[in-house]
């Protein structure tokens, strides 16, 4: 991303878990319709009024709970461009780039506030504030890039045509 | 890279922690150092009927791929099962046809809970690495196995290349001393940690539970330890594999496995936590997170509507054995609901024969299937402002049904005194 684009943030708190994003009531529905539940329990108002391009700026261990990728996947339904917390759970951090959303670790994340205009740099990686701070992130090992690039490992199974056993899922 | 590739046993000069003899068998290699990512080969792969079957078809066959090894590969249907309507006669339809066109050879169908059920069909022994589609995978840990929960697209890559790829992780190791007092159990054990290190005191790193009090749990009760080991945030929970591990695998009908390689080496880089197990009391968890926890007294006296005895975590053999101990030759009290939800068919026919099950019915428990059910919403859920006291693993808000649902954690001796009191009761004064 170039960095100019501006993204609206939505402001979550900590220990946001998968049963927030991805309700088990709805789980037995397609992604289209659980996203219509996604953070009713935390912020009702949420899955409707959410744009693309949007981002979740949250605290420390977002996507703790279940190995259900549906609470990541329903991000990129709704148009989430990323996530920014300074942490997150190990299983959803996996699940997020397989499915093609793009997790941002930065410790200073939760310095940004709701409704701020954010700017991304994916390739420093870095968050910019509305006051021209820059965040730091973590860096992202390049074959996660490549999945977020390519909108989730399946696609990235596709692109490569049929997969024979032998070829690896993820070029480590 | 397979299981049958060779067991190396590290030199003296090269320590390594459990977690990374295990990971650098399944990589193929004599060693691997933290930090690394490495691709491991999957010796087993488990799913259920939420994350498996209606996910991975259609990928597979947009892909036009097939699984990379049936043998490896088991499916419990424990999720949807009972089916109670249409949607989930769908998803169970799903998984029942797909495994009979792929000719799946281990297939449990109804039979309980995939962290118990796979286990007592002996597929889980030491020395595997194993990924499972659901987060509370950590269970196999138990037996000495690297086996850590997946989505269902990773769980895709997989089935397709049968390999996987980890970063080799550091080693938490909780060192428990002493031995456990009466009416305290490996749940308390959990809720402890959990309530000291929160719900991503694991990092992602590999625990390991070890020392005499977790030497001395049965293999449920370990299993419940390795269970947890998700709410600590850990991608493992390993306990080294001894003669309970042994005993618990040929009563599985395991083929027989050397278990000497798989310890942590005495001078192995780690984290060490210690605990003693002798001062533990019972602990609760309060809404709506695991690690809201804290020793029973602070909540005792918390009116309870529903005490629910079910899920992987707390429903096996031990747990309905503890919960008996407290209900033998009483009632609940009048308004309150005990639940009970075997673990798995096995475990409740076992508990059948040994007169546990009827001491709870005898009680006034009402005997739900052998499925998660309630624990993750799914079968009956738990309705507004309704107030639960669960043997489950998670109390987030509306994890069980309603968000306005109240859902406090405690072992099955604290669940089922509450039931027989009506609000929450410290156990050892019932047992007493």
């Amino acid at each position: 991303m170039n960095g100019q684009t501006l993204h609206r943030v939505w402001r979550l708190g900590a220990d946001i878990d998968t049963d927030a994003l991805a309700p088990g009531h709805a789980m037995k529905h397609g992604i289209d319709i659980i996203a219509r539940h996604c953070l009713e329990a935390v912020r009702p108002e949420f899955a409707s009024e959410v744009q693309p391009g949007d981002v979740i700026v949250a605290g420390p261990n977002f996507g703790i709970g279940s190995s259900r990728e549906q609470a990541a996947a329903v991000l990129v339904q709704l148009g989430v461009a990323a996530v920014i917390a300074p942490s997150y759970s190990g299983l959803y951090f996996r699940n997020a780039f397989n499915v093609g959303l793009l997790l941002l670790t930065c410790a200073e994340a939760e310095s940004l506030g709701e409704g701020d205009r954010i700017a991304l740099d994916t390739a420093a990686p870095a968050a910019v504030s509305p006051q021209g701070a820059r965040l730091a992130c973590e860096p992202v090992p390049g074959f996660l890039m490549d999945m977020v690039r390519a909108g989730g490992l399946m696609n990235l199974l596709r692109q490569r045509g049929g997969t024979p056993a032998s070829q690896k899922a993820s070029n480590v | 890279m397979t299981s049958m590739a060779p067991t190396r046993a590290p030199t003296q000069k090269q320590t390594q922690t459990l977690a990374q003899k295990l990971i650098a068998r399944a990589s193929g290699r004599e060693r691997v150092s933290v930090g690394e990512i490495v691709t491991c080969g999957v010796d087993l792969a488990m799913f259920h009927d939420s994350s498996g079957p209606r996910r991975l078809k259609p990928m597979l066959e947009e892909l036009g791929a097939q699984i990379w090894d049936r043998s490896r590969v088991v499916l419990v249907m424990d999720h949807y099962v009972p089916e109670r309507d249409d949607d989930s006669r769908r998803i169970v339809r799903i998984a029942r046809d797909w495994a009979r066109d792929q000719q799946l050879p281990h297939v449990y169908d109804s039979q309980g809970i995939c962290h118990v059920v796979v286990p007592q069909h002996g597929h889980i022994r030491p020395g595997m690495l194993c990924v499972g589609g659901d987060s509370h995978s950590p269970t196999g840990g138990a037996f000495g196995a690297y086996m850590f929960g997946i989505g269902s697209t990773e769980m895709l890559g997989v089935m397709v290349t049968g390999e996987i790829w980890l970063r080799v992780p550091e080693t938490i190791r909780m060192w428990w001393d002493g031995a456990l007092p009466a009416g305290v159990t490996a749940k308390d054990m959990m809720l402890h940690m959990i309530g000291r290190f929160g719900m991503n005191g694991g990092r992602y790193q590999a625990v390991e539970f070890a020392g005499p009090a977790v030497a001395a749990l049965s293999m449920q009760e370990r299993m419940t330890l390795s269970n947890m080991s998700a709410e600590l945030g850990a991608q493992a929970g390993l306990i080294a594999p001894d003669a309970t591990t042994a005993e618990f695998l040929a009563g599985a009908g395991a083929p027989p496995v050397d278990m000497a390689p798989w310890f942590t080496d005495e001078d192995a880089a780690l984290t060490d936590h210690r605990f003693d197990a002798s001062t533990l009391e019972p602990y609760v968890a309060a809404p709506h997170s695991p690690a809201n926890a804290h020793g029973v007294s602070r909540y005792v006296g918390t009116h309870v509507d529903v005490a629910y005895i079910g899920a992987c975590t707390g429903a096996k053999l031990d747990d309905l054995r503890a919960a008996a101990q407290v209900l033998r030759g009483h009632k609940v009290a009048s308004g309150i609901r005990l639940i009970v939800a075997p673990a798995s068919i096995r475990d409740q026919e076992a508990a059948r024969e040994e007169g546990v099950l009827q001491v709870l019915m005898d009680a006034g428990a009402e005997l739900f299937p052998t499925a998660c059910g309630a624990c993750s919403g799914y079968g009956d859920p738990m309705g507004d402002d309704v107030t639960v006291i669960s043997t489950t693993a998670r109390n987030f808000k509306g994890r069980m049904g309603s968000p306005t649902a109240q859902v406090y954690l405690g072992s099955p001796y604290t669940v089922a005194a509450a039931a027989l009191r009506g609000c929450v009761t410290d156990p050892r004064e019932v047992l007493a």
